[in-house]
């Protein structure tokens, strides 16, 4: 009987199953793409100290120029999706050069500025289909045939390990350490010889194409877009997401990114405050433990590095 | 028809002078981005509004909106910004956009989500000269807006706290070292910002006749810009900005007719002063 067990599923009881994988695979992957996202940013703010309070806008630049070319140009999702990220770059650059004039709290208003007018564009500009958004995106093929959204999930998780390798050997290389001295003092590391904006640009620009390239997998993933989806909300929910698991660290964001991405799904029963209680989490963390889940002085770590130390201390 | 537009256009940038004044004070003093401010402007119109529905009387209300905005800025102020001065910018940054969202998601709990009226009467007429025409409202925001500029002024310059004020904008520790109370100075700014920011509220629920929880959503950031255009953190240049964003929006918009959303004027125009004067309109490096 119960060797038989897979064979005779019932078939209402495989749909509901079907149902529920395909529900969690639906989150897994949105997930994946705010993991994505938040480590993009942190680039930029977390390793070069540039605060982008417009993340969004490049994430929606990539999103647009895969859909754009997938659907006007008829692209492949192989060709589309990598020119995504180098659109994003590139634009990343280009904004990057003047946002580098202006400091600190006019470089954080100006970021958002930028998001406020690309998503404007989005919206009034007829070429980019409106408040309609565009339609008719597909996930990708592959082997003859369209992925199934677990394969999918595997193809982003592959890739996303492939920036976090890159993200690690860059941070051991010269580029981490120029970026490191920029965020921990710009004016000192001028005369220590760090080309500034050079390397600010360099954030930038790795950043950008990041979020871009998570745009092409997003447009891919949820095959319609529309402006309202890569709006100064969404930055904000991607910059909480680096704060919240410990801006600067390697796997905050990332730990950031699946928590309060989780966090929509699991209060479902308490609905009517869910985004109250979301502020309010932000706002005690931050003031009670502002370096973030996973920062060098938060609880977490603490702990962890006690457990860690105590054999020694005892030899 | 010139001229009628160009009185909308400073009404509006009046009340956004209201607005972005509280936030340069507290930028200027304080060195944050309080986001949370345009939360307090909410507040304002909220407790002005459930005042006057109380007492009848739009005067009352509007200064019961101003005291009740000041007294949570300072609340603000004590519990959430000063126990974090000491970190990077980001960390006051996050806690204001934490404590925005809160704010207006009570208000949705607590008030309802629906917009709710504000008909106030305010007792002083509409004005016409030919093909002029000021409503009611609009004089109402031009005389508060006034009366609160020629106070601001006479605080700032006259008395010996609005002395002190300017000088903690400039060196904290070097006021506080010649006796200056620094702590009791950054309260004040933050109750008078605030209650510009209250008064700012309660006249956009009464120009709009409604009130409902996302009212500061916008307010938010154009503000920010404008006080970024303004320079950071001066006073005459927020007010400036504020009147030029105005005037921008009501032209381009309303005149010209050009389809640009209304809203992105701010960012274009903080944009375009930027690239060539990184310090916005009247401010210094």
């Amino acid at each position: 009987m119960v060797s038989s067990f897979p064979l005779t599923l019932h078939p209402l009881r495989l749909t509901v199953f079907k149902m529920i994988s395909g529900y969690l695979v639906t989150i897994l992957i949105t997930i994946l793409i705010y993991a994505m996202l938040a480590h993009s940013l942190n680039i930029i703010t977390g390793h070069a100290g540039q605060i982008s309070l417009g993340h969004a806008a490049f994430f929606g630049i990539g999103a647009y120029t895969s859909a754009m070319l997938y659907t006007e140009a008829g692209f492949p999702f192989w060709i589309s999706v990598p020119l995504a990220a180098v659109v994003a770059g590139t634009v990343g650059a280009l904004l990057g050069i003047p946002c580098l004039r202006v400091r600190d709290d006019f470089l954080a208003i100006t970021t958002m500025g930028i998001n406020f007018v690309v998503e404007a564009i989005f919206l009034y500009i007829p070429f980019f289909g409106g408040a309609m958004g565009i339609g008719g995106i597909n996930l990708p093929k592959w082997f003859g045939r369209e992925m199934s959204k677990p394969e999918y999930f595997f193809l982003i998780l592959v890739v996303f390990i492939l920036l976090l390798l890159i993200d690690r050997q860059l941070g051991r290389s010269w580029v981490g350490l120029a970026w490191a001295s920029i965020r921990e003092d710009e004016q000192a590391a001028g005369p220590m010889g760090v080309d500034i904006v050079r390397f600010k640009v360099l954030a930038f620009i790795l950043g950008s194409a990041i979020a871009g390239l998570a745009g092409g997998f997003y447009a891919h993933f949820l095959t319609f877009i529309m402006p309202q989806n890569f709006g100064f909300g969404q930055s904000i929910v991607i910059l909480c997401m680096v704060v919240f698991g410990g801006i600067g660290t390697r796997w905050g964001p990332i730990v950031g990114a699946v928590i309060l991405g989780i966090f929509p799904e699991i209060s479902r029963p308490i609905m009517e405050y869910r985004i109250l209680i979301y502020g309010v989490i932000l706002l005690g963390m931050m003031r009670f433990q502002p370096g973030g889940l996973l920062g060098p002085d938060s609880i977490l770590s603490k702990t962890f590095r006690r457990a860690v130390d105590r054999p020694s201390c005892l030899g | 028809m010139l001229w009628q537009q160009l009185a909308n256009g400073i009404a509006i940038g009046s009340v956004y002078a209201l607005i972005s004044l509280g936030l340069t004070m507290v930028y200027g003093i304080l060195r944050i981005l309080h986001v949370a401010h345009a939360g307090i402007y909410a507040l304002g119109a909220y407790v002005g509004l459930f005042s006057f529905r109380l007492i009848g009387n739009f005067w009352l209300s509007l200064f019961i909106g101003m005291a009740g905005a000041a007294v949570a800025g300072y609340l603000v102020e004590r519990f959430l910004y000063t126990p974090l001065l000491h970190l990077p910018r980001i960390a006051p940054l996050i806690v204001s956009i934490g404590l925005f969202t809160a704010l207006e998601e009570a208000f949705r709990i607590v008030a309802g989500p629906h917009t709710l009226a504000y008909n106030a009467r305010v007792g002083l007429g509409d004005l016409s000269i030919g093909s002029f025409h000021l409503t009611e409202t609009q004089i109402l925001i031009l005389f508060v807006t006034f009366a609160v500029l020629v106070f601001l002024w006479a605080f700032l310059t006259k008395t010996r706290t609005g002395l002190a004020m300017r000088a903690c904008a400039q060196d904290p520790e070097t006021t506080s070292s010649f006796g200056v109370n620094v702590s009791a100075i950054i309260a004040v700014n933050f109750l008078i910002g605030s209650a510009m920011a209250g008064a700012a509220g309660v006249l956009i629920g009464v120009y709009d006749n409604q009130v409902w929880p996302t009212m500061g959503s916008l307010p938010a950031y154009k503000a920010l810009a404008i006080v970024v255009l303004g320079g950071l953190g001066n006073i005459p240049g927020t007010v400036l900005a504020s009147i030029v964003v105005g005037l921008a929006e009501t032209f381009f918009i309303g005149v010209l007719a050009i389809p640009f959303p209304r809203d992105a004027v701010a960012f274009v125009a903080m944009i375009l002063v930027l690239m060539f004067k990184p310090y916005g309109l009247l401010g210094k490096a």
